[in-house]
């Protein structure tokens, strides 16, 4: 339990550092973060489309179960589809920190330009929620059902998540699954086409050569793949002990998050390969700041590091049989993907767009040269510790890893 | 003869589906085309960086008519020498916005708060409407956006307000207000036009960079009419626009 308890530590510790920064945010220093005009992305939006990612690749992690049938995961099924729900929230308000007018994004709904990738990825989004939360209800509902009659404070509660239902039966159960299966298979290509969608933000910007390639919505699906099952191994490590209570999963997890890197890995050098050759100037200028630019450690430390050295190491040598090694090498790949989040962002912006522009003003928001503020880094680690306060709750208030037994009062009722 | 036999209800239902999808289309297209207002003027700048003394007097010019807020700067004066000439003479080089016939701004906002003004060409930013994500500032090849991070340049607190003319709006700079949070950029400084829509150089109804510069090194002027300053130069000179290759067809052209 001692995982469990640490994470519970930290995430309190984070939550009142989020507090605190979120007062800074909205009443001290609305403008205390170190953004500007060449860089107008930073931490938020790398830590954005991290979130976002691992989101989808959870959700389509848990389609194998629940649209393909694949059984053997199911332990991690309910988790997954919660993983996704909590990092999809988390993606959001993250976002809501960083732009500008937060509360008119119902413009988006409004006034609609179906040019606009961003307005795109918004819209995929909404639904997906909706899907997510339609699809986890549906997996709940019966032990919530079976919950509502325990005795204490868990039998309202389950009764109020419940919706009021008693059924408990088989056959509710069967329909219950029915629906699930539906909303799973209409979310599989919305996830897909939503996290392509992110990539294409970035693709089609033909003014940023870093990013304008037609792999970059691929890309970002492989990595979500990758990024999200190896989240879930995490997950399933500290919620249900998952290396002790479902070593088979964990380690056929671990040859399916292996897969996704190795085709992550294989893209990423077919990218920059691709890119050195064409010589584009404004390329070599992003590319060179990521390889040996003032930031070289996250792209050497952190992504080859955790995310090669680390991850393949447990991953691809005979360590890959023992589930403790799959955890070890999982949890290197979600701080790994940190890096590949934050190295797509930053040396896209960084490198001026005309020669000279940075020189020709002198001003702190007119700079090549970004590194987060200190209230940027608390309202970062802050969303994250509010992430792990509500996994944590969540693990304490619904049925995430079990599911219930069926007591004789609820037999009776059936 | 039928050219299409209707057989069953779904068929029937497919193609009058079809049908109403085309009809609304094609019908949003022709009202579109009916409504929208003539283009009178193709508002553009040619810029002589032969006369250019690299002052920036427009940088000032433009803060002053603007009232811009630290870290905004419609048009700044690059001093780079140019790549491959052997000497590092530099060269001065104002950039405003360029107001392109195809702005790659345009098409990526999500909440169609920024667009090209179809009587005049001037690409504007609708500040009750932008959200604020700054992805027009990612596409834009040439840094001519800048976001609005609610700095100020007065110390104390109690000072006034200030007050921008932009749009004609006069909008008072408070905190958590528009154009605060928003994107803003250079618009020809368009709050200087008439009613009809009218420069004044007379007047002193001029953009302001171009209005001040000592050197008459901005020359702002209707492309579209053939006896304007500016065409006059774009046919009997030989100037270049920046990122050709990107097909943003700027309308700020450079004599170099």
């Amino acid at each position: 339990m001692t995982l469990k308890r640490t994470f519970w530590a930290v995430g309190l510790f984070g939550l009142i550092a989020f507090a605190w920064a979120l007062y800074v945010r909205f009443f001290v220093h609305p403008d205390a973060s170190n953004l500007g005009s060449v860089v107008p992305w930073g931490l938020h939006v790398s830590q954005y489309i991290y979130f976002v990612g691992l989101s989808a690749g959870s959700f389509l992690i848990s389609s194998l179960i629940y649209v393909f049938g694949i059984k053997r995961f199911e332990p991690i099924g309910r988790l997954a589809v919660f993983t996704a729900i909590v990092t999809l929230v988390l993606a959001l308000l993250t976002i809501g920190l960083d732009i500008g007018h937060i509360e008119r994004f119902w413009h988006v709904f409004i006034f609609v330009n179906p040019t606009s990738p961003m307005a795109w990825m918004i819209w995929m989004y909404s639904v997906y929620m909706v899907l997510l939360i339609v699809e986890f209800w549906f997996l709940m509902r019966r032990d919530l059902v079976v919950a509502s009659r325990l005795p204490g404070w868990r039998g309202p509660l389950s009764r109020i998540m419940a919706l009021g239902g008693r059924d408990a039966s088989d056959a509710g159960l069967a329909r219950d699954m029915r629906v699930v299966k539906v909303a799973a298979t209409l979310g599989v290509p919305l996830a897909i086409m939503f996290h392509g969608g992110v990539g294409a933000l970035f693709g089609v910007l033909a003014a940023r050569a870093y990013w304008h390639t037609p792999l970059f919505p691929i890309i970002f699906i492989v990595g979500a793949l990758a990024s999200g099952g190896a989240a879930l191994v995490v997950a399933s490590a500290i919620f249900q002990e998952g290396w002790k209570a479902h070593r088979e999963m964990v380690v056929d997890l671990g040859r399916l998050v292996l897969g996704f890197l190795l085709l992550d890995i294989g893209l990423q050098i077919s990218e920059i390969l691709i890119g050195l050759y064409g010589q584009n100037p404004d390329y070599l200028a992003s590319l060179s700041l990521v390889v040996a630019g003032p930031y070289w450690f996250v792209f050497w430390g952190i992504q080859v590091g955790f995310g090669m050295v680390v991850a393949l190491t447990c991953l691809a040598t005979p360590l890959r049989h023992d589930p403790r090694a799959v955890v070890i090498g999982c949890a290197a790949i979600v701080v790994a993907f940190v890096g590949v989040r934050l190295n797509i962002v930053l040396p896209g912006m960084s490198p001026e767009q005309v020669r000279g522009l940075t020189n020709a003003v002198s001003d702190p928001r007119i700079t090549s040269d970004y590194f987060p503020s200190t209230w940027e880094w608390i309202l970062s680690l802050g969303i994250v510790s509010f992430g792990l306060i509500v996994f944590g709750l969540g693990e304490i208030f619904l049925p995430l890893s079990r599911h219930l037994p069926l007591t004789r009062k609820t037999e009776e009722a059936r | 003869m039928d050219l299409v036999q209707l057989t069953s209800r779904r068929e029937f239902l497919k193609y009058t589906a079809a049908g109403a999808v085309a009809a609304s289309v094609i019908a949003h297209e022709v009202v579109d085309a009916a409504t929208a207002p003539e283009r009178k003027h193709h508002w553009g700048m040619v810029i002589d960086t032969r006369r250019c003394i690299g002052c920036e007097a427009c940088v000032i010019a433009c803060k002053i008519e603007n009232q811009t807020p630290p870290g905004v700067y419609y048009t700044v004066v690059t001093k780079e020498p140019l790549p491959g000439a052997h000497n590092d003479r530099p060269v001065f080089m104002t950039k405003p916005c360029f107001h392109c016939d195809e702005p790659p701004c345009v098409p990526v906002c999500p909440v169609n708060a920024t667009y090209k003004r179809k009587t005049d060409g001037i690409v504007v930013v609708d500040y009750d409407r932008c959200i604020g994500c700054r992805y027009c500032l990612a596409a834009c090849p040439y840094q001519a956006r800048f976001a609005d991070f609610g700095d100020e340049y007065t110390l104390s607190p109690l000072a006034p307000p200030t007050v921008s003319p932009e749009y004609k709006q006069y909008r008072e700079r408070i905190p958590g207000t528009s154009p605060i949070g928003n994107a803003r950029k250079c618009t020809f400084c368009l709050h200087l036009q008439d009613e009809k829509g009218e420069y004044s150089r007379d007047e002193g109804r001029w953009p302001a960079c171009a209005k001040t510069c000592p050197g008459h090194a901005i020359i702002f002027g209707d492309l579209d009419d053939p006896e304007s300053e500016v065409a006059t130069i774009l046919r009997e000179r030989n100037a270049v626009r920046l990122k050709e290759e990107l097909g943003t067809e700027p309308s700020v052209f450079y004599l170099l």
